[in-house]
């Protein structure tokens, strides 16, 4: 479904990312492991169109799509919740939503995966007026995973969904990812700190260190080897 | 009383024509973070544009009101023209680089434009024809309001509201405020950021080019030089409202505008801006973010 050949990603003179390669098959769930600073946002940015390339290409389902604008990206159905959430502080929590339909023209199924979210997080429904801003952190990764939901994405590039939340609520929230991957075949690219929880979700892991793949095998295998449960898993 | 009433009006009338140019300025620092010092040139721009425009026009024999519309159209679309090309050509390249090259960039378009203008029509003072018609429904209270004036009032009332209304509920207002808030997240939306931007200058010197036209056929003569004065006036309204806050920018030109009316009538006309700039001391002193205007944003 998606895959990255070879990709270099510099920001001025600091190049973040090596060669970077790895491939998401249609309805995995596939997760990218890695240190602070190992490029794990930016392989994200590169995808979503934010930050381009200056070597390499990434395919979606087998077509060039490197150097697409981000609208065209979110057109194809490539969505991402980026690190830190990105709520839009001002506007409510149903604009921001709306927000997340952004490119959609089908107005009535729109508002039937408005009322999906609200089913999934009831929480959204009772602050719909509310500013976005106003919402502890928790409920704004809910928002920020319902308005990626609004495009009803393809592919849901998700960046540290767990960060700052409880771990009760870290539990929920990726019970829910499994079930969207699940009930709509959603394909998953995950980025996490909290990497024993990405490999019990994940079909597929990759390790990315200093802005180069060090390693990729399935979640299981990953789980068992040594190199990794001593640096990511606290074992 | 009469005189109060009087001075009243007038106020609310400068007031109305600082609100049109001073959203400009503030949709602008809200969206890019701004100040696109060559806004008052749009103004200047929307004036001569009207003048030709109404000139050829009376040559036709057209009625006042259709001149006054078409005028006016011209005008909006002329100087849209113009905000549309200044931020291709002066911002855009520079969007990423330090806060200081775009303002270096922003006045040396302002210069450009005057100079341009001066070169292209004159130096002088030129008279501008009065568009708009007399209303016979006034007459009994001339002494304190006149048809310009009203005019004046309704148009941007009108054009306010709609701005307004645009912002709050459309889709495209909707996009331009989570640019604002976002720019980011907005891309990964699947906002084109950069046609909002454009968006953004269009409408604001469309919105200026209007106040242009009327305010200039209201004094009845205009030179290259107009778009300066106006420009400061405006931006010291939205800076005095809360730079980047719509509501702002119109409660702070209403705010200059009867200042500088009450002000003038009661003291003297010689410290018009006097009183203006110290109104803006007072409030940079007491109120650093403006009336509306949210504290501690770092933008300059
Ligand atoms: N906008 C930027 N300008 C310059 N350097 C950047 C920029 N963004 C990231 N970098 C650098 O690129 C490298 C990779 O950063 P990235 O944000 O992708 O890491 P990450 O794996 O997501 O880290 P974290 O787990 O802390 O979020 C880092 O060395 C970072 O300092
Ligand atoms: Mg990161």
């Amino acid at each position: 479904m998606l895959e990255l050949r070879g990709i270099d990603v510099a920001y001025g003179s600091i190049q973040a990312l090596h060669q970077v390669s790895l491939r998401v098959g249609p309805g995995e769930i596939v997760t990218l492991i890695g240190a602070n600073g190992a490029g794990k946002t930016t392989t994200l940015m590169a995808i979503s169109g934010l930050v381009p390339p200056h070597r390499g290409e990434i395919l979606f389902e087998g077509r060039p799509i490197t150097g697409l604008a981000p609208e065209a990206l979110v057109r194809l159905g490539i969505c991402q919740v980026p690190e830190g959430r990105h709520i839009f502080p001002e506007l409510s929590v149903a604009e921001n939503l709306d927000l997340g339909a952004f490119l959609r023209r089908d107005r009535r199924q729109v508002a039937v995966d408005r009322e999906q979210v609200y089913r999934l997080f009831p929480v959204l429904q009772q602050r719909r007026h509310q500013p976005g801003g106003t919402l502890s952190g928790g409920e704004q990764q809910m928002l920020a995973i319902s308005r990626a939901l609004m495009a009803r994405p393809r592919l849901l590039l998700l960046d540290e969904p767990s960060m700052g939340l409880a771990p009760l609520m870290t539990k929920h929230l990726f019970e829910i990812v499994a079930a969207i991957n699940k009930e709509q075949h959603t394909t998953i690219l995950l980025v996490e700190q909290n990497a024993n929880l990405a490999l019990q979700v994940a079909d597929r892991g990759y390790v990315l260190e200093n802005g180069r793949i060090v390693m990729h095998d399935t979640a299981e295998a990953l789980r068992r080897t040594p190199a990794v449960q001593s640096a990511y898993l606290g074992i | 009383m009469e005189y109060f009433l009087e001075l009243l009006f007038s106020g609310l009338t400068r007031g109305a024509i600082y609100a049109l140019i001073a959203l400009g300025y503030t949709m602008v620092y809200g969206i890019i973070g701004l100040i696109n010092f060559a806004h008052g040139e749009m103004y200047m721009i929307g004036a001569f544009t009207a003048l030709i425009v109404s000139s050829v026009l009376s040559i036709y024999g057209l009625p006042l009101p259709a001149i006054l519309v078409l005028a006016a159209l011209a005008a909006a679309i002329w100087a849209g023209a113009y905000g549309f090309t200044v931020e291709r050509l002066a911002y855009r390249p520079l969007r990423d680089a330090p806060r200081l090259a775009p303002l270096i960039s922003a006045i040396g378009m302002s210069i450009f434009l005057q100079n341009y203008v001066l070169l292209a029509q004159t130096s002088d003072f030129v008279p501008f024809p009065s568009l708009v018609p007399e209303f016979a429904f006034l007459e009994p209270y001339g002494a304190i309001v006149d048809s310009s004036g009203l005019t004046i009032l309704a148009v941007s009332t009108l054009v306010m509201t709609a701005l307004t209304l645009l912002i709050k509920f459309t889709r495209t207002g909707k996009a331009m405020r989570a640019t604002a808030q976002d720019r980011k997240m907005a891309l990964l939306v699947g906002i084109n950021v950069d046609r909002i931007i454009s968006l953004t200058f269009v409408t604001g010197s469309a919105l200026a080019a209007v106040g242009g036209l009327l305010i200039a056929s209201h004094i009845g003569q205009i030179n290259f030089a107009i778009g300066f004065i106006a420009g400061i006036k405006a931006f010291t309204a939205a800076v005095l409202g809360g730079i980047g806050s719509i509501p702002g920018a119109v409660l702070g030109s209403f705010v200059l505008g009867l200042t500088e009316a009450f002000a003038t009538g009661y003291v003297s006309s010689d410290y018009e801006d006097v009183f203006a700039f110290s109104l803006l001391v007072l409030i940079l002193i007491f109120r650093p973010a403006g009336l509306l205007g949210k504290a501690a944003t770092e933008k300059v």
